[in-house]
């Protein structure tokens, strides 16, 4: 049998008074693509830092494909991308992916992990003249050199632009399907979507799902109601609806809910005045908003 | 998959060293204010202070020239001065750029690292003492035996290793925008207190009672030997037991101010 790629038993982190994590469990099977969504603050990097070993769980375990993370056995079947980590700026990139494919027991050819990250124009530049999104690229570049089982991407597209993480987000899946283990933490909710086939969702320091994109979509706000209002509307208008969320941006309502029939047939009854009326599915991210209880505020 | 169980299961060690001492070397070697002064400061001083008068004798009657003593006192200035500010300024840049988590999360080992910084701050002291001795040579016309010449490479090089335990110390406890600051505020006035600039005779008079215990005296006495120009009496083997006595001492120091730094960060 073998080991889980990732496994936290019982994990718990403080940092003083502050709980980032509280009791986790959870395991994560080679070749498995996992999403890990959160607000700011919830834990995910927490989570990410105790799976890898560079913090120290304050009670519970944390093991590595069946070791312990720190152990460089473990460590050398995985590559890492961390939100705010720096890279010494004065190597040019060619160097820096040479001299971390030194730390890895069967690297990538240089060129090919460099490739992969679409930097081979900036291959000769200095890593400070890199710009933020060639900066991410160049972590990939650094996490994909040791041609590792695992894959950690902390916020990876963070500073990216539209076509860049278009093409990142390629790279990963394509990285995936060669069954590589992908755990990846993510503001942009669409990435999850498009990438995982498991979406754990954390929120202050606890898990509150665990499930497929498609299960967590099914479980909460499926549907969304939009429509535009001539006046801003009346509280009481909206009182006593079965809705997970909703969002009054002036003259603009956006409701979220699994009863969309039933809120529109009580929106007509009331006589609320509605224009361009669109009612669609839900993603991720408003599933996600609905389920953490969290008001949105453009 | 079978690939996974054949293939060794973590990188050989040599290559890493190699490739990460060159690394940290070109990292170094490529920042302007840290190569230049570096290398160029030892020289620069010794032509203010030693090109005019290298040919006198250091005293009335003696047979070390001022130029052969200088010479000395600048190889030391120079290696240590690698070692305390380029490197203590460069690790505390590095921390604060938040290079080392990068590094946390690789399989590079810890002691690897720090070899690495090591050889490659040996590597520059190197060169500043060959510039600085072809400067002399050259310049200054300083004449010393081929044995004088290498017993006070390897003199000065040997003294450094203390001071990178103090660097690393110092990159460990000052910030990033602290750390010129206070590098120099520690290393500019023991390099005079030791005599490195002028003859401790003409130093104040507590400086004079201080000097003979700190560690770039007792560095300058051994350099200063292998020209024939110690400035007191006792023997090297007291001075080589001195210095063994700072390197324990500055290296249990960076090893206190690392594993502060790393609770602070990884806990």
């Amino acid at each position: 049998m073998t080991d889980p790629a990732v496994q936290l038993t019982n994990t718990s982190k403080r940092y003083g008074d502050v709980e980032a994590l509280r009791d986790v469990s959870l395991s994560i099977e080679p070749g498995e693509v996992v999403a890990m969504l959160g607000p700011n603050g919830a834990g995910k990097t927490t989570s990410i830092s105790l799976m890898l070993g560079v913090r120290n769980p304050s009670s519970g375990g944390a093991r590595l494909f069946g070791m312990d993370p720190k152990n460089l056995k473990a460590r050398s079947r995985v590559g890492v991308m961390l939100q705010e980590s720096g890279v010494p700026g004065m190597l040019r990139v060619s160097e820096i992916v040479d001299l971390f494919r030194s730390y890895y027991p069967a690297p990538l050819p240089t060129s090919e992990a460099i490739a992969m990250a679409g930097l081979e124009e900036k291959a000769h530049s200095l890593v400070k003249d890199l710009s933020g999104g060639q900066h991410q690229r160049l972590y990939l570049a650094l996490a994909v050199c040791g041609n590792p089982d695992a894959l950690f991407l902390d916020e990876p597209t963070v500073g990216m632009d539209v076509e860049g993480r278009r093409r990142f987000l390629e790279e990963v899946g394509e990285l995936a399907a060669k069954g590589r283990t992908v755990v990846l933490t993510t503001h942009y909710l669409e990435e999850a979507d498009q990438l995982a086939q498991r979406v754990i969702v954390i929120d202050h320091g606890t898990v509150i799902a665990d499930a497929s994109p498609a299960a967590i979509k099914a479980r909460v706000a499926g549907k969304r109601i939009t429509f535009t209002t001539a006046a801003p509307p009346e509280d009481s208008q909206l009182a006593g609806l079965p809705l997970q969320s909703r969002v009054v941006e002036d003259h603009r309502v956006r409701l979220l809910t699994n009863e969309p029939e039933g809120v529109l047939r009580e929106l007509f009854r009331r006589g609320v005045p509605m224009q361009d009326l669109e009612v669609s599915g839900a993603d991720l991210e408003e599933a996600f908003i609905a389920m953490t209880h969290r008001e949105v505020h453009p | 998959m079978s690939a996974v169980a054949t293939r060794p299961t973590t990188a050989p060690v040599l290559p890493m060293l190699a490739r990460q001492s060159y690394a940290e070397f070109i990292k170094l070697f490529r920042v302007p204010a840290f190569s230049a002064t570096s290398i160029v400061l030892p020289s620069m001083f010794y032509a203010f202070i030693g090109l005019g008068q290298a040919s006198e004798p250091l005293f009335p009657g003696s047979h070390v020239t001022f130029g052969q003593y200088f010479l000395a006192s600048m190889a030391l200035y120079g290696v240590a001065n690698v070692m305390v500010l380029g490197f203590g300024i460069s690790l505390a840049n590095e921390r604060g750029q938040k290079q080392d988590l990068l590094m946390k999360s690789t399989p590079l080992p810890a002691p690897i690292y720090f070899a690495a910084k090591a050889l490659s701050a040996l590597a520059i002291a190197l060169i500043a003492i060959v510039v600085l001795g072809l400067f002399a040579a050259v310049a200054a016309h300083v004449q010393l035996t081929t044995g004088q010449w290498g017993t006070l490479g390897l003199r000065a090089m040997l003294c450094s290793i203390p001071f990178i335990g103090l660097g690393f110390a110092l990159g460990y406890v000052a910030g990033p925008n602290s750390a010129p600051a206070v590098t120099n505020l520690i290393y500019l006035p023991t390099a005079f207190a030791s005599g490195l600039f002028f003859p401790l005779r003409l130093l104040p008079h507590f400086l004079q009672n201080v000097a003979p215990y700190l560690p770039l005296y007792r560095a300058a006495q051994l350099v200063w030997d292998s020209v024939g120009a110690r400035t007191e009496g006792g023997s090297i083997s007291t001075d080589w037991l001195y210095m063994a006595a700072y390197a324990v001492g500055f290296f249990l120091l960076a090893f206190w101010a690392y594993r502060r730094d790393q609770g602070k960060k990884f806990n």
